[in-house]
């Protein structure tokens, strides 16, 4: 009997965890309300959890999920006074009946994905709620990573979901002539759900550490969902090369490594070699943009360690080619870098100069502190080096800079 | 769902409408706007409105009527009429509101209009 209860358990969690965003998408694409659609199936998982030990596990049991999620709905509108929400569940228990086969459901989580990047949505707000959405992840767990307190971001995913049902925004795939924009939207938002794991180059924060887990999940699933797009490629490489590297990046005392003298046994070779294969497919499709880029220059950064050739005119084409698609204050920072690094400093201060609102940026203050050790001006360089430590919130970096190393390998 | 869609114009835009040489093309580009709605069936209702220098504004205070001249703040942008939508959803309001004259010399706001209570 015990065992059976936690055959159910286990059973009831690879459901939720496999199909959660699935059915928040299907649930939630009549009726517009997520909230709704995620009150319904937590009470589906309670009551699996209670039934399936007792009764047994269904034969199809994200299909019985379904059913009781959908049921749950109907008893809440059934409450509900709004004759135009009534509807949109009648319209949807109708579908419910029309289906054929409880598990011929398509996949909704392309739809629930544009609906959380949309445009109408608060920026701030789309990268979590595709976390809690698509992934299930509570909103404590995504304040902790998006470093903000549970009761902001919880308040955040309320509004937007409010504003999802109360704007009409529709569960839909937009049209060819807009989707290049909203893909960008899509994938932005995924970026920054791994990019805040990302900065976290301590990776002591576990948290953090399965966030850019959960931000490739997402990126893996998009590369399903739209099979032929090159930058959904470019993104799924980029963050795999970043994260084939992240085991390499602190030494045992949690100091700061930077990619050149980074111990490469630790590299993941099966993750650069993934990242490669997509960069490869993307480049087949002949259509470049901002995340292809990066993810090329990933790559270079990792053959130029492997090969101990250096890639420096090539790496400054795609830094200017990314400088074109994405002028980020961070990108005019990195491409300043690989100029000066490609022997030419000088024009490297220029550009640095002419980033405007940068004052306040560490990386900024770092890379000048490199790029004025390269045009030889060391007293510049360590006093730019100062300034980063002290916008840095990171011990390992600041012990780094404070140490001169900008320098690069000491020889 | 029925969406507002509030066209905001600049009050120079605003001018073009008494403007003798520019007024002509200003009401053609509005008219062929609100024909194109009516005509596609999604209008509900819709109107211009006059210029907020004939607005007046009354607020009670204490039981006391304070009606003064104007609208209520001075603003960049003026509210130079409204229509009422019946679309599937925001974006499709969105593409209409995308399409309205003063989108670009101003604003449109959509808003959802709240549906009324069943009986």
């Amino acid at each position: 009997m015990d065992r059976e209860r936690r055959a159910a358990a286990r059973e009831a969690e690879a459901a939720a965890r496999s199909s959660y965003g699935k059915l928040v998408a299907i649930l939630a694409s009549r009726t517009r309300d997520i909230a709704a659609a995620e009150d319904a199936l937590a009470d589906a998982f309670a009551a699996a959890l209670t039934q399936w030990p007792r009764d047994g596990i269904p034969a199809n049991p994200i299909g019985w999920l379904m059913t009781v999620a959908r049921r749950s709905i109907g008893r809440a509108a059934g409450r509900r006074r709004t004759a135009e929400a009534a509807e949109s569940v009648l319209r949807m228990l109708d579908d419910e009946r029309d289906e054929a086969k409880p598990d011929s459901f398509g996949d909704d989580r392309l739809a629930l994905m544009f609906v959380c990047a949309h445009p109408a949505i608060d920026g701030e707000a789309q990268a979590p709620l595709m976390l809690q959405t698509v992934l299930g992840l509570d909103a404590e767990r995504i304040a902790a990573s998006f470093l903000v307190s549970g009761a902001t971001m919880g308040q955040r995913l309320v509004r937007a979901k409010r504003k999802i049902r109360d704007a009409g925004i529709a569960f839909a795939i937009p049209d060819p002539g807009e989707a290049p924009a909203r893909i960008g939207a899509v994938l932005s938002a995924i970026y920054a759900a791994y990019g805040t794991a990302w900065e976290d180059v301590t990776g002591a924060d576990g948290k953090l550490r399965d966030l850019a887990t959960e931000a490739i999940w997402l990126a893996r699933l998009l590369r399903q969902l739209l099979p032929d797009d090159p930058e959904v490629m470019g993104l799924l490489s980029l963050m795999l090369h970043c994260q084939a590297r992240s085991a390499a990046r602190r030494s045992a005392t949690g100091a700061f490594v930077p990619l050149d003298v980074q111990d490469m046994t630790l590299w993941s070779r099966s993750m650069i070699a993934e990242a490669e294969a997509h960069l490869r497919s993307a480049a087949r499709k002949a259509a470049p943009g901002r995340f292809q880029t990066e993810a090329a220059i990933q790559s270079l950064h990792a053959h130029q360690r492997m090969t101990g050739e250096r890639f420096t005119g090539p790496l400054v084409r795609l830094y200017d080619t990314l400088a074109r698609f994405a002028p980020t204050t961070g990108v005019l920072v990195a491409r300043a870098v690989a100029h000066a690094e490609n022997g030419n400093p000088a024009a490297a201060l220029v550009q640095l100069d002419q980033i405007p609102d940068a004052a306040r940026y560490q990386p900024f203050w770092a890379a000048r502190a490199r790029v004025s050790w390269l045009s030889g001006n060391e007293e510049a360089a360590w006093a730019s080096a100062r300034t980063a430590a002290g916008l840095s919130n990171d011990a390992g970096v600041r012990a780094f800079l404070l140490a001169g190393g900008f320098r690069g390998r000491v020889r | 769902m029925h969406y507002m869609l509030l066209f905001n114009e600049k009050a120079e835009e605003l001018g073009k409408r008494t403007d003798s040489v520019k007024a002509e093309a200003y009401w053609g580009g509005w008219t062929a706007y609100m024909q194109a709605m009516a005509q596609s069936g999604v209008m509900v209702s819709g109107n211009a409105l006059q210029p907020p220098d004939v607005s007046t504004t009354i607020r009670v205070e204490n039981g006391l009527r304070h009606v003064v001249d104007g609208p209520f703040a001075d603003t960049k942008e003026i509210l130079g009429g409204y229509v009422i939508l019946d679309v599937t959803d925001l974006d499709a309001a969105l593409e209409w509101a995308a399409r309205a004259p003063c989108v670009s010399a101003g604003s449109v706001e959509i808003r959802p209009v709240l549906a009324s209570p069943a009986g």
